[in-house]
């Protein structure tokens, strides 16, 4: 039950170290994970930049990287997805605005195990660092989905040694890193709910945020356990996804002893590579489902807010993100319908990723059901959320299609799938944390971001990642492949080159008008107008706090709850917004 | 412009500051050591949070091995290709298991969840007596401190020579890690699960260390509750294992 009154038990740190280093304090946490991120970003953007200039000049001699050699591109190419999949998407959504707004807007001090969430982040950063650092010595080659042999195998391929061993290490920390804070968000969730701060009473945000701490539970172990076999068959000579009569090298590896010659091949005998993809998608779909459900969460809150409308459906929005939770886990076979699979096995895995569109679609109406009549301000936080909105119903159009198998076995190795993923895992995604951004700045450095140049990032940011993604569709199915590194010197894709080169060039003015929010975000700390405590006149009871929030978030006081987390333009009431500790003088539904 | 609304005051633990600008405890252990050194006397609470905890946390647990079983299920009736013969083999090895040494260690790992749990209720009642012990010239008579937690790490670290036996014991009859995928899966399962106890022998060790700082009980009992249940979990987490080693061979 939620506690009455809760008990800060730590006091504020003295000392820099303590203080912002191995603070305990969830809000600096928080910004631990975001600023993490942004670093992230920057880096997989610029792969992606590097990866852009190679696929339509792929005679260029870059600075630094000189000639871009094929392998060259795949590690390119396996660092970007890592990166931006782990250390982006999954890490500022949850672990940075998760941390930071998920213990006030709950009416808690901190969240229930600060030292584990210390150690969470700084695993998190371990991790990242162990990831960086296959770079130097040379990263894989086998993409974010590490698909067994080549990435079982040291001898497969440049950077299959030791730079493979670094990139699944860098995993299996990360999952630890993950499981930490997941435990630390449902518990949290679960026993730390301020007195009235009832689960049907918590801001869409939290929700998402739980569920994504759920979903996170359940997939990240099964990730660890996938990497710990990996690792124990690169290097402890084990056959769990290795096959045997794997002809790699000109040697064959047998089953049942005997084998042709000796290289680390002969000590495989009879895997299934089938089993890393199982294992590895069980945890790969519920984790698009991770990076996306915070978003959800934020653009469901911010539709409300800058509507003055209550969220349309509160309840269908709790129970369609559960369903998707849900059904997360029982779909990853669409990630496989060409790695041969039963087509009874198929069928069963495509009606039951279609059945996805159900709570997906409910969300989209209900946001635009929000929206319908309200009185919309259109800052730039609300920008970013319609905008998610977009970008969510684009990407998500091309899923029902990728999800029967006839229609997927020509598009799956594709421009298409890099399409849809990107529409709405990545771009959706990011304008959800876009959008977080311009929407809690003022509560966590106390000043306003620039509208006018948030308004030019907005717009740059969604022309260009349309220009980049949608005519990605059209590549797909004209048979462009994907995760090839060259394609100008194909008879058949030549055609494409001309579309192809806008793509990089939209990529070149989308990346550069990222610069503009660097500067907005860096130079609105310093400079930017002085934020109240309630900017957006929003109800939630971060926004009762004073800015930025003290230590334990109340200031010694534990908030009491009497109203629903959207209750704009009540009838009746004094202002058009009632804030969730209001005291209940107008009925609470 | 936001109304800072009615709100309950805390009752707290124990000297601090008001708000978040207010100046530094004054207390013993200094700032922001966490919840342990300076943690609040509401045990109650804090216990139930760190149970919750535990049980959150052993789901991942629970995944990596249900991960690991369906992994060796499928294994089992994969076939594999022979490039020799070209054909389809079934290569799975039947492994010959020292069940009579893992018997041993079950039946050690069993009382030593025993003795755990002897440790908790005896930790759990010298905590409820704290208060009142703690009350100048109040005794409550010889208390007699059965060390059940020693006798529990003792017992733990039988259990884990026990399984290093079990492996050497593997390793002479022919069945190393490599040899085939059945073997494999033997090492894996075992391995993993001494791991595991390992950090339950690391957590008891740590309680163990609390006493001798003379911490306050109420807070090692914590520690040492969690544990018991953790060590319960990873008890019949073995003899799951055992079974699926022994049954599905
Ligand atoms: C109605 C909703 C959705 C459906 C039916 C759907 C269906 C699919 C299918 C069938 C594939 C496999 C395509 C292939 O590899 O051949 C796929 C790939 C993918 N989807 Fe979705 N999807 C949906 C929503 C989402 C969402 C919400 C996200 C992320 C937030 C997402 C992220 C991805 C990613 C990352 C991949 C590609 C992974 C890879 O191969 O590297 N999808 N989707
Ligand atoms: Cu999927």
């Amino acid at each position: 039950m939620a506690s009455t009154e809760i008990i800060h038990a730590h006091a504020a740190p003295q000392g820099f170290i303590r203080k912002y280093i191995f603070s305990l304090d969830h809000k600096v946490i928080g910004l631990q994970y975001y600023f993490l991120a942004l670093i992230a970003v920057f880096v997989g953007m610029g792969l992606s930049l590097l990866m852009r200039i190679h696929l339509i000049w792929p005679n260029a001699n870059l600075p630094i990287f000189g000639a871009i050699k094929p392998e060259t591109y795949l590690m390119f190419l396996t660092m970007h997805g890592t990166i931006m999949v782990f250390f982006v998407l999954t890490t500022a959504p949850q672990g940075g605005f998760g941390n930071y707004f998920l213990p006030i807007q709950i009416g808690a001090p901190d969240m229930a195990f600060p030292t584990l969430n210390m150690l969470s982040f700084w695993t998190t950063f371990v991790a990242f660092v162990v990831l960086v650092a296959a770079f130097f010595v040379g990263a894989p080659l086998h993409g974010w989905t590490g698909y067994a042999p080549l990435s079982a195998v040291p001898s497969a391929g440049p950077g299959e040694g030791l730079g493979a061993d670094l990139w699944i290490t860098s995993i299996a920390i990360f999952c630890a890193a993950s499981l930490m804070g997941a435990l630390n968000f449902i518990t949290t969730v679960l026993d730390m709910r301020a007195k009235g701060m009832t689960m049907m009473r918590m801001p869409l945000t939290c929700w998402a945020w739980f569920i994504t701490a759920i979903l996170g539970l359940l997939a990240f172990g099964v990730l660890l356990a996938a990497g710990i076999l990996l690792l124990m068959d690169r290097n402890l000579g084990t056959s769990f996804f290795v096959p045997g009569g794997l002809n790699f090298t000109g040697q064959t590896s047998f089953p049942t002893g005997g084998f042709s010659s000796s290289t680390d091949l002969i000590k495989h005998n009879g895997g299934s590579p089938l089993l890393w993809q199982h294992l590895f998608w069980f945890f790969g779909h519920p984790e698009v489902y991770i990076a996306i459900l915070p978003g959800m969460g934020v653009a469901s809150q911010l539709l409300s807010t800058f509507s003055r409308k209550p969220i349309f459906g509160y309840r269908a929005m709790v129970y369609a993100m559960l369903g998707i939770g849900i059904l997360g886990f029982v779909v990853w076979g669409h990630h496989m319908f060409m790695s041969g699979m039963s087509p009874y096995t198929a069928f069963a895995f495509s009606i039951m990723t279609m059945a996805i569109g159900v709570p997906s679609a409910i969300k989209t109406f209900n946001w635009l059901g929000t929206l319908y009549q309200g009185r919309v301000r259109f800052h730039t936080p609300m920008l970013f959320a319609i905008g998610f909105v977009s970008l969510f119903v684009s990407g998500g159009l091309s899923g029902p299609f990728l999800a029967q198998p006839v229609l997927d076995i020509p598009l799956h190795d594709t421009y298409f799938v890099v399409g849809h993923f990107h529409l709405i895992m990545g771009v959706a995604a990011i304008f959800g944390i876009f959008a977080a951004t311009y929407y809690w700045f003022p509560k966590m450095f106390g000043r306003m971001m620039s509208e006018g140049l948030g308004r030019w990032h907005f717009f740059l940011t969604l022309l260009g990642t349309y220009a980049i993604f949608m005519p990605m569709h059209y590549l797909g199915l004209a048979g462009q492949t994907r995760r090839y590194s060259e394609f100008t010197q194909v008879a058949y894709q030549t055609k494409l080159i001309p579309l192809q080169t806008f793509i990089t060039y939209a990529a070149i003015v989308t990346i550069s008008a990222q610069f503009i929010f660097l500067f907005n975000l860096f130079w609105s700390m310093a400079k930017g107008k002085k934020a109240t405590d309630n900017p957006w006149e929003a109800t939630t009871l971060e926004w009762t706090t004073a800015t930025p929030p003290p230590h334990d978030n109340f200031g010694g006081r534990t908030p009491v709850v009497s109203h629903g987390p959207y209750e704009y333009s009540v009838p009746g009431a004094a202002r058009d917004f009632v804030m969730q500790n209001d005291p209940a003088t107008t009925p609470a539904h | 412009m936001a109304t800072l609304s009615p709100t309950v005051a805390v009752k707290y633990p124990q000297t601090r500051h008001g708000g978040g600008s207010g100046a530094p405890p004054t207390h013993g252990n200094g700032g922001g050591d966490g919840r342990g050194a300076n943690g609040s006397p509401d045990y109650g609470e804090r216990l139930r949070r760190a149970r919750l905890g535990l049980v959150v946390g052993l789901t991942p647990v629970i995944m990596m091995f249900v991960s690991f079983t369906s992994a060796y299920i499928v294994r089992k009736g994969l076939p594999t290709v022979d490039p020799r013969t070209n054909s389809y083999v079934h290569d799975w090895l039947s492994v010959n298991i020292p069940w009579g040494l893992l018997l041993v260690n079950t039946v050690i790992l069993l009382i030593s969840s025993v003795t755990m749990e002897l440790a908790r209720r005896q930790i759990t009642r010298q905590a409820a007596l704290a208060p009142v012990s703690s009350i100048p010239g109040v005794s409550l008579g010889e208390e007699k401190t059965f060390p059940w937690l020693g006798v529990t790490v003792v017992l733990g670290l039988g259990f884990l020579i026990g399984q290093w036996m079990a492996w050497q014991e593997l390793a002479a009859r022919g069945f190393y890690l490599a040899t085939s995928a059945s073997s494999s899966f033997v090492y894996l399962l075992t391995g993993m699960h001494a791991i595991h106890l390992a950090g339950g022998i690391l957590a008891l060790l740590f309680a163990a260390a609390t006493s001798l700082l003379r911490k306050p009980v109420e807070g090692r009992r914590i520690v040492v509750d969690i544990t018991a249940w953790y060590w319960h979990f990873m008890a019949l987490l073995w003899i799951y294992i055992f079974a699926l080693i022994e049954i599905a061979r």
